[in-house]
């Protein structure tokens, strides 16, 4: 220390707001289940933020910032039902049910908040991603609510207005309240289906940074950034779920090559031509890391490895290439083979037709590709379109190849994407 | 925003008599059990004592290696997390609760930087 050293007592009112964006999504779950309703929840909270703002200038920070807020706002909730009679009778039972957590938790009120503290943050993402919800406020909500981000943080994540999004989760806190979707973790065969629809919100968000559907940028990387904390904090409270690992693992090795997919200039950079001493090899490192869990875990239960881990795999086959052309062709193929009969989807066989082509050629890969085109399910995918021209110009069919990146790049609404697939198309010979 | 966090124990202040305690063990492990939960952590360990490393110095186009024990002990690196955190103070926060977990035996200096190229 010396005499330059500003005074503690000025880094407080930013630690209060660091403990607060930390503790938030804790803190409104265990609020949530004890006075159910998320709203009210949150203005618990926001009390709790008033009060701390107030009192940790004079006394300092707390041991336990979490814990602190969290009994804050129980004793707040007790305010609030003795001044308002509604309240009261809307939740006759609380205050007896809060006064008696207070209690339970004044022996060691760390160690009790922490017990109620992972549970809660799950009930809160399975109520996010309730089916009752339509997918775009699943996504939202669990921003929201698990994520902790504001309502402006999402909406310009998303190149959206700020109340469209608040509209969009008021609306869906008032189909939770109408359709009176328990605030619980679902168990037995129920679970497995809903956290399918968990992950799936968690991959589309990332998915809708890395390859951003609308407007002027390629990525958004804060979407893949927020998407792959939201994975890891899954894989925190849910250690023992091989698929949420395999998630994780995925977007690990995924977000690996987020600095590499673009150059100084801004624009895209495609896998085959990445600077590869620019991914980031502590995410590639922790990718296979969450992957050996994934397959570990599965194992253990007997199961086939999922469809996270299985396209991880094939994430991690491309990762531990040194080079391009030591890419392990054979082996993602044969894993897209596996995942396409696992889980057929037109998007997993155009994938397996660009590893095909790869392995065997691009004739070979053309005639997978052509029949995904005869399936018709994603004709409007600019993909299938951008991979067909690059297939036919790797054939010599320049005409028909211009055709086919001219209509891809009329598909996307992604501008710099636009911009590429043109180019390739009034320049067949520049691969 | 990625942060690491070099923790450096001024172990000449520890009571001779300090060994490990069990209450500290536990905190850690529940601290960094909190870190993992909330997704920040990304790595985490220890080092060994300094004594059985070595200091390599670069000085006028030479290379010199120094083995340890080194009679400037003072404030070495003992271990380090990595972090990703939204903000700078976020992880200001996380670095506050680490040094805070430990009893009044200690003096130590926690050093937080960003890692560039992000």
């Amino acid at each position: 220390m010396t005499a330059s050293d500003p005074p503690v007592d000025r880094a407080v009112p930013r630690a209060v707001d660091a403990a607060w964006r930390i503790e938030w999504p804790q803190l409104v779950a265990v609020l949530t289940r004890l006075v159910g309703d998320m709203t009210l929840a949150e203005d618990l909270a926001q009390d709790a933020h008033v009060a701390a703002l107030e009192q940790w200038p004079r006394d300092g920070v707390p041991a336990n910032p979490g814990a602190w807020l969290t009994v804050t706002a129980k004793r707040r909730a007790i305010d609030r039902i003795r001044r308002d009679s509604t309240l009261a009778r809307k939740l006759p039972l609380l205050e007896g049910e809060i006064l008696s957590s207070l209690d339970a938790g004044s022996s060691d009120p760390a160690a009790a908040v922490d017990e109620e503290i992972t549970d809660d943050l799950l009930r809160m993402l399975f109520t996010a991603c309730h089916p009752a919800l339509p997918r775009a406020s699943q996504v939202a909500l669990t921003l929201r609510m698990v994520g902790g981000l504001t309502t402006d943080e999402i909406a310009r994540a998303y190149v959206t207005a700020t109340p469209t999004i608040v509209r969009r989760i008021s609306r869906a806190k008032k189909t939770i309240r109408d359709e009176h979707i328990p605030y619980e973790v679902p168990s037995g065969a129920e679970l497995a289906e809903r956290l399918d629809a968990v992950l799936e919100v968690v991959y589309l968000v990332f998915n809708e940074g890395y390859a951003a559907t609308a407007g002027d940028d390629w990525m958004r990387i804060d979407l893949c950034t927020e998407a792959l904390r939201l994975a890891r904090v899954l894989s925190g409270l849910l250690p023992a779920e091989p698929e949420v690992a395999g998630l994780a693992a995925l977007l690990e090795l995924q977000a690996s090559r987020l600095r590499a997919r673009y150059d100084a200039a801004g624009r895209p950079v495609l896998l085959r031509d990445q600077d590869r001493t620019r991914w980031d090899r502590l995410l590639i490192r922790r990718g296979y890391a969450a992957l050996a869990r994934a397959h570990t875990l599965a194992r253990d239960r007997g199961r086939p490895p999922g469809r996270y881990a299985l396209q991880a795999a094939i994430a991690a086959a491309h990762a531990m290439a040194p080079t391009q052309p030591q890419t392990d062709w054979r082996r993602i193929a044969g894993l897209y083979a596996v995942l396409a009969a696992r889980f057929p989807s037109p998007i997993v066989e155009l994938n397996r037709a660009v590893a095909v082509a790869e392995l065997h050629g691009p004739a070979a890969g053309l005639e997978l590709v052509d029949a995904v085109v005869a399936g018709g399910a994603i004709d409007d995918y600019h993909l299938l379109h951008a991979v067909r021209g690059d297939l036919l110009l790797r054939l010599g069919r320049t005409a028909e190849a211009g055709r086919e990146l001219e209509r891809a790049a009329r598909l996307t609404a992604n501008t710099v994407e636009q911009a590429l697939l043109l180019d390739r198309a009034a320049r067949p010979g520049a691969r | 925003m990625r942060y690491l966090l070099l923790i450096r124990p001024d172990i000449d202040e520890l009571p001779a008599d300090w060994a490990p305690d069990a209450r500290l063990e536990e905190e850690m492990g529940h601290l960094l059990e909190e870190m993992t939960k909330a997704g920040v952590l990304l790595d985490t360990a220890g080092l060994r004592p300094p004594e059985e490393g070595a200091v390599l110095r670069l000085a006028g186009g030479a290379v010199t290696v120094v083995d340890g024990p080194f009679t400037e002990s003072k404030e070495m690196v003992g271990g380090y997390c990595l972090l990703q955190t939204r903000t700078r103070d976020e992880a200001v926060e996380w670095g506050t609760r680490f040094l805070r977990i430990h009893g009044p035996e200690w003096t130590m200096a926690l050093e937080l930087r960003e890692l560039d190229g992000e």
